[in-house]
C-alpha cells in the first residue's frame, strides 16, 4: 500500500471541499486509478469530468501515466490563464 | 523578473529586460481584464509550482527556436481589477517578425499549458469560474 498527494484547484477544491489530502492505494497504479480512489473518499468529486486533466509531479500526464508510492498527483479544471 | 506577481504589471519593467542594441524590434503583448456585463474584476489563481516550471519551460523553448530573440513575461494573481493588466509579454529580436513571432508562441503556450484559474466577481457580490472559452461554469456567493 502507498501514499499519494492529491491537489485540488480552483473549482475542483470547491468540489472536494479541501486543497489537498492524501490517498492510501496499492502502488504502483495509475492516474486513473487515484482519480478512481478521489471519487470514493471526497464524494464532491463524483462531479468531476470523467477524465479530468491531470499532472503528476507537476507535469501534465496522461491518465495512464504510473504513480508510485510518494507522487503527487493534481486535478486540473479546464486552464484559464493569461 | 518575478514570472507570478500579485502586484500590479509594469510594462516598462517587461521592456527593460528584453531590450538591447542588437534587437531592433519588440513587441509587447498585454492582457487586462474586461468588462464582461457587470464583471468587476477577475480573481486568478494557480498551481504554482507548477506554473512556475511550464512557465521556464516555455521560455527555453521559445529561445531555442529563436536563438537571437529575449522573451520574458510575468503573470498576475489574486483579484485584479477591471482594466488593470493579468499578463504582459515582451519579445525582443533583431528584426519584427521574430519579435512578433516569439510574443504569438508564447501567449498561445500560455493559454494552453499554465495551470492558472480564473474566478469573474460581478457587481452584485456573485462570482463565478470561467472555462477556456470565457463561458461561465458554476457560480457562487
Amino acid at each position: 500500500m502507498g501514499k499519494v498527494s492529491v491537489r485540488f484547484f480552483a473549482r475542483y477544491a470547491e468540489l472536494a471541499g479541501c486543497t489537498w489530502s492524501a490517498v492510501n492505494v496499492e502502488t504502483p497504479t495509475t492516474v486513473a486509478a487515484v482519480i478512481a480512489r478521489v471519487r470514493e473518499v471526497f464524494p464532491g468529486t463524483k462531479g468531476l469530468p470523467p477524465q479530468p486533466l491531470a499532472a503528476l509531479n507537476e507535469r501534465q500526464a496522461r491518465l495512464d501515466a504510473a504513480v508510485n508510492d510518494g507522487d503527487e498527483v493534481a486535478l486540473l479544471p479546464p486552464l484559464s490563464g493569461g | 523578473m518575478m514570472h507570478l506577481t500579485r502586484h500590479p504589471i509594469d510594462v516598462a519593467d517587461v521592456l527593460a529586460e528584453v531590450k538591447g542594441p542588437e534587437r531592433g524590434g519588440t513587441c509587447v503583448f498585454v492582457g487586462t481584464v474586461r468588462n464582461d456585463g457587470d464583471v468587476t474584476g477577475i480573481e486568478y489563481s494557480a498551481y504554482e509550482a507548477m506554473a512556475l516550471t511550464e512557465i521556464e519551460r516555455i521560455l527555453g523553448e521559445a529561445q531555442a527556436q529563436w536563438p537571437d530573440s529575449r522573451v520574458i513575461l510575468q503573470h498576475r494573481l489574486g483579484l485584479i481589477p477591471v482594466g488593470d493588466a493579468s499578463i504582459a509579454i515582451g519579445a525582443a529580436a533583431p528584426h519584427r517578425d521574430d519579435a512578433f513571432a516569439v510574443c504569438r508562441f508564447v501567449i498561445e503556450a500560455v493559454k494552453k499549458r499554465l495551470p492558472i484559474w480564473k474566478k469573474e466577481h460581478h457587481s452584485d457580490g456573485t462570482t463565478a469560474w470561467v472555462d477556456p472559452a470565457g463561458k461561465p461554469v458554476a457560480h457562487g456567493p
